[in-house]
């Protein structure tokens, strides 16, 4: 016997498998970077959000084309890696499509495989066009460099190789064709070789085998550089995703203790505070170690679709904010704080960068209305929307620098009660006035 | 609030006027509109009158928490010391805020926006709508940010347009896909950064492309944002921007 092949296949496993666990430590621990949040609560809400939103593409239907394409290439994608279990199994034990065994029912499986490869395979190939020949406005826009553009395309083309390897796979495979049971597509691929020796097309079967699990493991380890993550993390992402109504933002507890503080007549203002009391580092974020760690986790899950851009009522006017863009720059950000604890060994060493102004700009910021069009568009549950409230509690509380109206505005809040200076006594005069 | 504290008695619901309401020529008709109905529909109400302030919200989303919270914190004080329990108002963004935020502050009340409290009204058979002047008329309605997608408030709103016997047309982004006006996170009290259009203009266009007589809203910021593009694009002699409460006043004559 001749182990070659199954220890070959064995290291190549392994090696893939391994290197792909050791980004995912990485991942992990750059998303613990973030802030600690609460997020113990509504358990059962949250795994029905998990169900509906990654499981069952409920927000990805919401746009029909690209949704039920979504659909097709996900459900595809799930369905056919149980043929990559089979894979595996003869990979490592030199078997030869050991599930065969269970006699029709394998030709069943196999055939609703290659149904999907080819229908994977066609949906692919229009997402592609929507890209790059339709070249659908949210794919286009600024924050769209040469990286994320490409980034998508290989997706695609990885599809496109992965799936035709698996039908030239079937067809090559003479024993498989013989059966005549669950060849639906590849017995019209299979005429193709027909007129090589049975040699080679055993070469060609071995060949397409062997490049399609090598292909996996490739793919596999190329999800962590790429937007192409959200296929694992939509998981976490919508359950971890908000659940309270759009429209509350996050209460400040340090704030709520400090203003207690003030208004409390019993406590001594100059009083010493306790030696224990922690005190709060900053109010708001100016870097990703800022954020929650729910918000780098976000940045991870983000698959740069733009559905949050293209409804976005500031970008749709011109304006320089993009809620896509909000979430890409925080994942550069921490990617590059990543990097520069790696190159430290593990310590972060001040690089005199951050996620404000390095990457998001004020003018960014202050664009945003809160309207939540972006969280109600994104189909895997991101919410750009705190991380722009975040910053700007930054710049308002720790640095004081809000536009000028604004100032103005939360004067009069503060003198008249109004962000108007109008005089508080005046509130009732419309009861007065006919 | 205070003359009902006075006289021992609990008002049914407090109307909670908000800033707008009070002081902007604008907003004031719709805070005297509502109060026509609530007195048509003998709801005994009362106001905080120079006891409220500023809700925080604008402090809130222009990031200013401590603002936010000395005012939430002094008016949930005013709240509980009147031992209020039922909040009405007119503006969604103090609806969201009283809502949503005061609760963890230790301000807990059930909150209502006037659309959904003069839906109960009428389907308690406490007030009666008939179209009037609005019967047939092409009416869209902008959906508020703080009302809707915040706080998922869609039917109210549509349904006394639907009293009115009005024909109610839907501009091509409604409901949960609403487009902004462009007042909310504060906007409203500064300049838009720079970009090609203001987004009220944006909103408006989207509008008139279903040729509304009226443009319905339930928000005086949306209020103002929408007359304004309306004057932009010049079409003020055709098309009103009115609140709904407004819209149920004029029906009735009252
Ligand atoms: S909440 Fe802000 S970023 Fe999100 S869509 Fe609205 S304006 Fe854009
Ligand atoms: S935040 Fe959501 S909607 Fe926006 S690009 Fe990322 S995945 Fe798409």
């Amino acid at each position: 016997m001749n182990y070659i092949p199954n220890i070959l296949f064995a290291i190549a496993l392994i090696v893939g498998i391994g290197y792909f666990a050791k980004n995912v430590k990485k991942l992990i621990r750059n998303i613990k970077l973030g802030q600690d949040v609460d997020v113990c609560d509504n358990k059962s809400q949250r795994w029905k959000n998990m169900t509906l939103i990654a499981l069952g593409q409920s927000k990805m239907v919401r746009r029909p084309v690209a949704g039920f394409l979504h659909v097709i290439v996900y459900v595809g994608f799930v369905v056919i890696n149980i043929e990559v279990l089979e894979i595996i199994i003869d990979g490592l034990l030199g078997t030869h499509r050991i599930f065969s065994s269970i006699g029709s029912l394998y030709g069943v499986l196999i055939g609703a495989f290659e149904i999907l490869a080819i229908l994977v395979f066609i949906s692919v190939i229009v997402f592609w066009i929507r890209r790059n020949i339709i070249k659908l406005n949210r794919f286009w826009k600024n924050e769209m460099t040469s990286w994320p553009k490409n980034d998508a395309n290989y997706i695609l083309y990885f599809e496109m190789v992965l799936m035709t390897l698996f039908l030239i796979m079937n067809a090559t495979d003479l024993h498989f064709q013989d059966l005549n049971s669950g060849n639906v597509i590849s017995q019209y691929i299979a005429p193709l070789f027909s007129g090589l020796s049975e040699d080679i097309i055993h070469l060609i079967e071995r060949g397409a085998w062997w490049i399609h699990i090598l292909g996996i493991l490739v793919f596999l380890n190329y999800l962590y550089f790429s937007k192409h993550l959200h296929i694992l993390l939509a998981f976490p992402n919508t359950y971890y995703g908000k659940i309270n109504p759009k429209g509350q933002l996050n209460n400040l507890e340090a704030v709520t203790n400090e203003v207690k503080m003030m208004m409390d007549p019993n406590i001594d203002p100059f009083a010493a505070p306790a030696e224990d009391a922690p005190m709060p580092a900053k109010f708001g974020a100016s870097d990703v170690q800022d954020l929650s760690w729910v918000n780098l986790l976000n940045a991870y899950t983000c698959t740069e679709c733009g559905r949050c851009t293209s409804e976005c009522p500031a970008n749709q006017t011109g304006k320089a904010l993009s809620p896509r863009k909000i979430m890409m720059d925080t994942r550069d950000r921490l990617e590059e704080v990543g990097k520069n604890m790696d190159a430290n060994k593990g310590d972060f060493k001040d690089d005199g960068k951050q996620l404000l102004d390095d990457y998001i700009t004020r003018e960014e910021l202050w664009a945003c209305t809160s309207c939540n069009a972006c969280t109600e568009a994104c189909p895997v549950s991101i919410d750009p929307l705190s991380i722009i409230i975040e910053m700007r509690r930054y710049l308002v509380m720790e640095q004081s620098a809000a536009p000028v109206e604004l100032n103005n505005m939360m004067t009069n809040i503060e003198n008249n009660g109004a962000p108007w200076p109008y005089n508080q006594m005046d509130r009732l005069n419309w009861k007065n006035e006919s | 609030m205070a003359e009902f504290m006075a006289q021992g008695k609990q008002p049914e619901v407090l109307f909670w006027v908000g800033c707008a309401g009070s002081f902007d020529d604008r907003a004031k008709k719709i805070t005297k509109a509502f109060v026509k109905l609530l007195n048509k529909a003998n709801v005994e109400f009362a106001v905080l009158g120079t006891e409220e302030s500023c809700t925080g919200d604008p402090a809130k989303r222009s990031g200013n928490e401590f603002l936010f919270q000395m005012q939430a914190v002094t008016n949930i004080e005013v709240l509980n010391a009147y031992e209020v329990k039922k909040i009405v108002t007119a503006c969604p963004h103090c609806f969201n805020t009283i809502n949503n935020e005061y609760p963890q502050l230790g301000g807990k009340y059930e909150v209502m926006h006037h659309t959904q409290f003069l839906k109960t009204l009428l389907d308690d058979g406490r007030l009666t709508v008939e179209g009037g002047k609005f019967k047939g008329k092409r009416i869209t309605f902008h959906d508020p940010c703080y009302l809707g997608r915040a706080n998922n408030v869609y039917e109210a709103p549509r349904d006394l347009i639907q009293k009115l016997e009005a024909e109610l047309v839907e501009m091509k982004n409604c409901k949960r896909n609403g487009l902004c006006c462009g007042a909310g996170g504060a906007q409203m009290f500064k300049e838009p950064e720079k970009g090609d259009k203001d987004i009220n203009v944006e909103r408006t266009e989207q509008a008139l492309e279903v040729k509304p007589e009226i443009v319905a809203t339930g928000c005086p910021f949306c209020n103002t944002m929408m007359t304004d593009g309306v004057k932009v694009k010049e079409k003020e002699s055709e098309i009103e921007v009115m609140d709904i409460a407004e819209m149920i006043v004029q029906a009735q004559d009252l």
